[in-house]
This record gives C-alpha cells, structure tokens and sequence, in this order.
C-alpha cells in the first residue's frame, strides 16, 4: 500500500471553477425556475386531487434522481475498491449525501400527498417501504463513515457496504411487493395491460422538465461537494504541513 | 478448495471449543431468548385465542435479537484479545476465516432455536404446527441467511469502537427480505398449511437471498478483513 501522503495529494480539478460546474448551475436554477412555472402554473389541477397533486412533481423527480445518486455511490464504491483513489471515495460520500436528503425530501412530500388522496400519513405498501429501508441503509452508510480510525479503512468499509446496500435494495423491493400491494397508482402506461390511470400530456412534460432540473442540481450539488470536501482535505493537509514546521 | 473448508472447519471448531470452555455466549443468548418470551408473554396475553397468530412474529424476533448477541461477540473477542492479527496473518484466506466464524455463529443459533422454540410453545400452549418438515427448513434457511450477512457486517462493525451499536444498524435494514420472508412462510406453515405452495415460494425468495449474499459476503470479505 502507498503511504497516506501520496494519496492525500488533491488534483488540479478541485481548486479551479469548472466550466462544466458553471453550466451545471445556470442549467438547475434555469430548469428549476421553469418547472416551478410548469408545476404551479401552466400544468392543469388534478379534477379528484387537486392542488395537493402538484407535490407529486417535486416527489417524483426527487426520487428517481435519489435512485440515480445511490447508483452512482454504487459505482464509485466499485471503483475505490478497485483502484483505491479518494477521489472515488468522495464522489461515493457526496453523492450518498445528496441521495440520503432527496430520500428525505421523497419521505415528506409523500405522506403530505397521501394524507389528502389516500387519507392516511402513511401505508406499509411496497414503494414506500422499501424508501424507508433505503434510508435507513444509507444512515447506517454514514454511521460508518462516521467511525474512528484513518480515512483509508473508513472508506473502505464505506465502499464495501454501499455496495451490499444497493444490491439489497431490488430485493426488498420485490419482497415487500409480494407481501403486500394495494395503495400505490401505476400512473403511466394507460394501456388495459397496466391498469394505468393515463396522464395528461402537460403533466407528462411538467414532470420530465422537472426531473430533469433536479438531475441538473444533482450534478451541480456533486461537483460542488466534491470540490469542498476536496478544500477540507486540502486544508488539513496544509495545517498538517504548519504544524510539522512548528514542531521542528 | 480442500484448504477453504478444512481451514473454516479448523476456525469453527477453535470457536465453539472456546465457547465449550468459557460458555460465555451461548449461556446468554439461551437466556436472552428467554427473557424475550417473557416479555411477549406480557405484551400479548397468552390466555387469548388472538395471541397465536404473533407467535411466527415473536420466534423471528427471538432468533434475531439473540443471534445479535453473538454475532457481536464474534469478533469483538478476538481483537480483545489480540487476536484478530494472528488470525489475519496465519496462512489462510479472509474467506476460510469468515466461513468458519459463520459455522460457528450459526451452530450456535442453531442450539438457541433447538431450545427457546419448543419452550415458546409450551409456555404460549401452541400444538398444531402444520408440517414440521417445512417448520425446520424455513428456520434452517432464515437462519442460515441472517448469519452469514451478520457475520459478515460483525467483522465490518469490529473495525469501529462502538461495534455494537453499529451492528444493529447495519444488520437490520439488510435483512429486512429475509425476516418478511422467514415470517411469512413461518406463519402459512404454523397456521395455514393449504396455502403450502405460498410458504414455498416465500423459502425460494430466502433461499435466493442466502445465496447471493452468501457469495457475496465470500467475495468481499477480503476488503473488510485487511490489516
């Protein structure tokens, strides 16, 4: 194993503004001001929900790009393992950030939206069940991130676990599905074959500008919390450096 | 391959000898269940006709909160005593030494449920088990599969000064399939044998857990026992 200084070494990429990072953030608050307008404004109100439908674009897109984030953790836990570079590990760290709060923002909005269309906060239906265990899954991710010891050995055991608990996740999911499955809507895909509801095209195109912002911010919020946890890392590395001239 | 199992064997039994020696664990565990079947008894009345349709719920319970008791045990004992070091050391591979902590572990649980189970119904007056065929092969199976994912998470959690309140945590929201699945099954078995095909295809869904996670667990351990 290379010693700890080697590694510590931050690139080039973390200092300077990224003209990528740059378009990332016109692109987010762009879209966001766009589907907000689309979402509160231009999109029709629901006949049977009405107004409180509008929280299920904000949900929606929240959790599929939760999803993507914890896909991406998976990832960069792969790549760690195998390459053993921090940068793999902070992307997997931040991007487990981002995830665990769009999880949280995902558990909020959706009892807000049930208590007016299902009449109850909360239903143990396979959806909402699995996003529970996701999220307890990646608070147990950051407990162990949490733990004593060197970087190295904390990311390690990170990577290992981000790994067991996006595997897990299809597997609760299917699961629950069998032991219960009455509440959730199957919203697209009017056909008889899905029993789906149908949607109206504004709403359609509502939600996908809304996704689509919040993937934005996703990839905004990364290279944002990358870059910083890559000055934190920078900055101990320097005081290290005073200290050791202090001492000598 | 010969030396896999021969050196998992070798850890299993240097574990449950010092088990045999100390009877620190499984003492615990016997006792714990116990307790917990105690504590259901005032939760749910078992003078009540009602109260059978929770005993599926309270076996799982009991195998799960005892089985953290060892599970945690597992490794801790061996970096109090220094060692974990030798043992990574010694010429074996990660997985030999996972395996055999596995055996062990699950022997163990295997002693816990051979007691605490039929002394649950006796005490919550339960005779009419379905199939007690199947009965074994869904604790055999939900067993097997909430050890080797434990041990598993055991020697991750070791790494951390407070390994055992970060068991729990990392333990439970892995195994939720396998404890709905194991409840399920247990429960069409206890009470409701026609709808057989139904428990079996919940021991599918377990089985197909075990082995997954099982290799899994085989393949990735080697990250989790460096040095």
């Amino acid at each position: 194993m290379e010693a700890c200084a080697e590694k510590e070494k931050v690139p080039v990429f973390f200092e300077r503004k990224s003209s990528l990072e740059k378009a990332l953030f016109i692109g987010a608050a762009a879209g966001l001001l766009i589907s907000f307008y689309l979402i509160f404004i231009w999109s029709p109100i629901e006949k049977t929900m009405g107004l409180v439908q509008k929280i299920f674009y904000i949900h929606v897109a929240s959790a599929s790009t939760a999803f993507i984030a914890f896909f991406i953790v998976f990832v960069f836990s792969l790549l760690f393992i195998i390459k053993r570079k921090r940068i793999f590990d902070t992307y997997a760290k931040v991007s487990a950030e981002i995830g665990l709060v769009l999880t949280t923002i995902v558990l909020t909005t959706g009892p807000i939206w049930a208590k007016s269309s299902w009449n109850t906060w909360w239903a143990w239906e396979p959806r909402l069940t699995t996003t529970l265990i996701l999220w307890f899954i990646y608070m147990a991710y950051f407990m162990i991130r949490q733990m004593d010891g060197v970087w190295e050995k904390k990311a390690r055991l990170a990577a290992v676990f981000g790994m067991i608990g996006f595997i897990d996740v299809p597997i609760v999911f299917f699961s629950i599905r069998w032991w219960q499955s009455k509440f959730h809507p199957i919203v697209f895909g009017a056909g008889p074959s899905q029993q789906g509801g149908g949607v109206d095209e504004r709403m359609l195109v509502t939600l996908l500008v809304t996704i689509f912002a919040v993937l934005l911010l996703y990839g905004y919020l990364l290279l944002k919390g990358v870059a910083l946890e890559g000055m934190k890392i920078t900055l101990n590395h320097r005081k290290e450096k005073i200290r050791e001239r202090l001492i000598q | 391959m010969s030396g896999f199992f021969k050196n998992a064997f070798l850890i299993a039994k240097k574990d449950l000898y010092s088990e045999l020696r100390t009877r620190q664990v499984l003492g615990t565990m016997i006792i714990f269940s116990g307790l917990v079947i105690l504590v259901f008894s005032f939760a749910f009345d078992p003078a009540q006709n009602t109260t059978k349709a929770v005993i599926p719920g309270v076996i799982w319970v009991i195998i799960v909160f005892s089985g953290i008791l060892g599970l945690n045990r597992s490794f801790i004992s061996e970096q109090r005593n220094d060692t974990m070091q030798a043992l990574l050391i010694s010429p074996m591979d990660p997985s030999s030494i996972y395996f055999g902590k596995l055996l062990a572990n699950f022997t163990m649980i295997l002693i816990v449920e051979l007691v605490s189970v039929p002394f649950l119904f006796l005490l919550f007056d339960f005779h009419s088990i379905g199939s007690v065929g199947y009965f074994l092969l869904v604790l055999f199976l939900g067993s097997f599969g909430f050890i080797s994912i434990g041990t598993f998470l055991a020697a991750l959690a070791a790494n951390s000064k407070s390994s055992e309140m970060l068991l729990p945590l990392l333990l439970f929201p892995v195994t939720s399939p396998i404890l709905i699945g194991a409840v399920q099954a247990t429960k069409i078995i206890l009470s409701n044998i026609e709808k057989l095909p139904d428990a079996v295809a919940w021991m599918q869904l377990i089985g197909a857990y075990d082995v997954i996670f099982f290799v899994l667990c085989l393949i990735l351990v080697e990250y989790v026992m460096e040095v």
